[in-house]
């Protein structure tokens, strides 16, 4: 039975029209092997990216955007973001940097998505002119 | 007063990308002025990932993506200045700007870019029926809230407009604890990404109501309920079909307006169609030397597409500085049957030197169509279509060859049959 899905991998949102061919997933409609491997993992456990916020200290603002370093199980979002929320970070810290390792035992990391200075301590604060003298 | 050879106006995605490509072309006497306390614009608090495919082969969070371009601004030492907000600019180039660091200040340009970005349609612009209680936001306004300063606007929300921020703050405050009992949209379709249909609702179960409005908001001071009907095709409520939400939070996503208060103030003339300003292949603006790039220019789904705009508006401003070649021969592009705009809004044959990208929208879903691209009448390429979304920007490219010989207009027109 053909079913129709729409690839949510990238913003170009194929098509998708998955068939079952004697009990294997034939996908068409998508433009990168990535639809291909979607639909797969849609119908065996679907998986998402999680972003979210964390409290941080000394930084330009209250929160630090943040996101997992992998997919997770779309069922175990709400548990992840419960210990997200308990998360709290320190200014300064890199993009990419780790906030919280093998976030609620999903094994995955949950990282910092971008770089905040510290407000009190770095010469050079997100609120400054790059360039004084202009 | 000060004389540097470009001032860009917002320092985001576009703004940031004019920036380093022009620095990258020669022009090192240059500043961005950003309004807010630091770069990035929108993209900080779109907390979310998907941005960076086109760009970097990646997907980004927003600010993970605006991070890329901050550090090369940093590394390059381009100069800028935030808190800065532009409140005039002049023909022959004069710009006004004031900070709380530097006060009044003003600036004269050889070139200006325009990247100042979008604003969100609000209550007032939708002409919302009902009382004016607490509880109503833009969805954008509500998104810079929970991300940025945390504060969380509601618990139970409803949500007018399918457009993508109203899609992903759907998801964003559901996850952070709050119910959002449903989306209206006025259109039988969606106006955001197919995707986010799929992962910001579909994934909790969020109905979507398609043909349905606000007829009325209820409460005082606070929001308490939310009232919808059904509209017919010509948009007008139906009678009986109203359905009653409690609800102490309106988010409005109800569309996109290109900001260009400071481009009407000089006097450019605005596209009614894209509802910015109308701009050239080079993404120059009727006065030589004045580009526009990114959402001030047109609102776009895709910021990797903002960036290579900015890129582009960034090379011209520089080759402009360095003595453009110029041009009288000039053609128009028109937006045809089914085409809702298209950008540029006209062109200089002689001058292409490379592939020119056109950026349109369609006024409708189409399925199985093709675009049709004529050349003063004559049909020149069909271009086939599985699916066209008026929420998903197409592009086409076309090679300098294709059009040297266009004498009076370019078309694109949607093809059914």
């Amino acid at each position: 039975m053909k079913k129709e899905m729409i690839c949510i991998i990238c913003p170009m949102g194929c098509h998708l029209q998955v068939d079952n061919i004697d009990g294997d997933c034939v996908v068409q409609g998508n433009a990168c092997p990535r639809g291909a491997n979607y639909a797969k993992q849609e119908a065996i456990c679907p998986m998402r990216t999680l972003t979210s916020t964390v409290r941080i200290a000394n930084a330009i603002h209250p929160l630090l955007p943040v996101i997992t370093s992998a997919p997770v199980p779309k069922q175990k979002l709400f548990v992840i973001m419960e210990a997200v929320n308990r998360v709290q970070a320190e200014a300064p810290i890199k993009s990419g940097s780790v906030v919280a390792h093998n976030i609620a035992n999903c094994g995955v990391d949950l990282l910092a998505s971008r770089t905040m200075e510290n407000i009190h301590g770095n010469k050079q604060s997100a609120g400054d002119p790059g360039h004084p003298g202009s | 007063m000060k004389q540097l050879e470009l001032v860009i106006v917002g320092g985001g995605s576009a703004g940031m990308a004019a920036a380093l490509s022009a620095f990258e072309q020669g022009i090192k006497d240059l500043i961005i002025l950003e309004k807010d306390d630091e770069l990035g614009g929108i993209l900080q608090q779109c907390v979310h990932n998907g941005f960076g495919l086109q760009t970097f082969h990646e997907e980004l969070s927003g600010p993970a993506y605006a991070q890329r371009y901050i550090d090369q601004i940093r590394t390059k030492e381009i100069p800028f200045e935030t808190q800065a907000t532009v409140i005039q600019i002049t023909p022959d180039k004069k710009i006004t700007y004031v900070s709380p660091k530097n006060g009044y200040q003003e600036i004269q340009a050889k070139a200006i870019i325009l990247a100042g970005g979008c604003y969100e349609r609000s209550a007032g612009g939708i002409q919302l029926p009902g009382t004016r209680p607490k509880g109503i936001y833009t969805a954008g306004t509500a998104q810079r809230y929970l991300n940025i300063d945390n504060v969380m606007v509601g618990r139970k929300v409803f949500i007018l407009g399918s457009g993508d921020i109203g899609l992903i703050m759907a998801r964003r405050m559901t996850l952070e604890g709050a119910e959002v009992v449903g989306v209206a949209e006025l259109m039988p379709y969606s106006n955001g990404l197919m995707r986010n249909i799929v992962q910001c609702l579909e994934d909790f179960d969020i109905p979507l109501y398609l043909s349905h409005t606000v007829v009325r908001v209820e409460g005082f001071p606070n929001l308490e309920r939310v009232i919808i009907a059904e509209v017919d095709a010509f948009r007008q409520p139906i009678d009986g079909t109203e359905k009653v939400f409690e609800a102490d939070t309106l988010l409005l996503s109800v569309g996109l307006l290109p900001e260009n208060s400071l481009a009407k103030q000089l006097g450019l003339a605005v596209d009614t169609k894209s509802k910015g300003i109308i701009v050239n292949e080079k993404l120059e603006s009727d006065i030589p030397g004045i580009f526009a790039c990114g959402n001030g220019l047109h609102v776009h789904d895709l910021v990797d597409f903002v960036s290579s705009e900015g890129n582009l508006a960034g090379r011209n401003a520089a080759a402009y500085i360095h003595g453009m070649k110029e041009s009288a021969a000039f053609i128009k592009c028109t937006a045809g049957q089914g085409i809702g705009y298209m950008l540029p809004q006209c062109i200089h044959p002689d001058r292409i030197q490379e592939p020119l990208t056109f950026s349109l929208r369609v006024t409708k879903p189409y399925k199985q169509v093709k675009l049709r691209i004529l050349k003063d009448g004559q049909v020149f390429k069909e271009l086939p279509k599985r699916y066209l979304l008026p929420a998903e920007m197409v592009r086409i490219i076309l090679k300098p060859e294709d059009l040297q010989d266009v004498r009076q207009e370019l078309k694109v027109e949607v093809c059914e049959s």
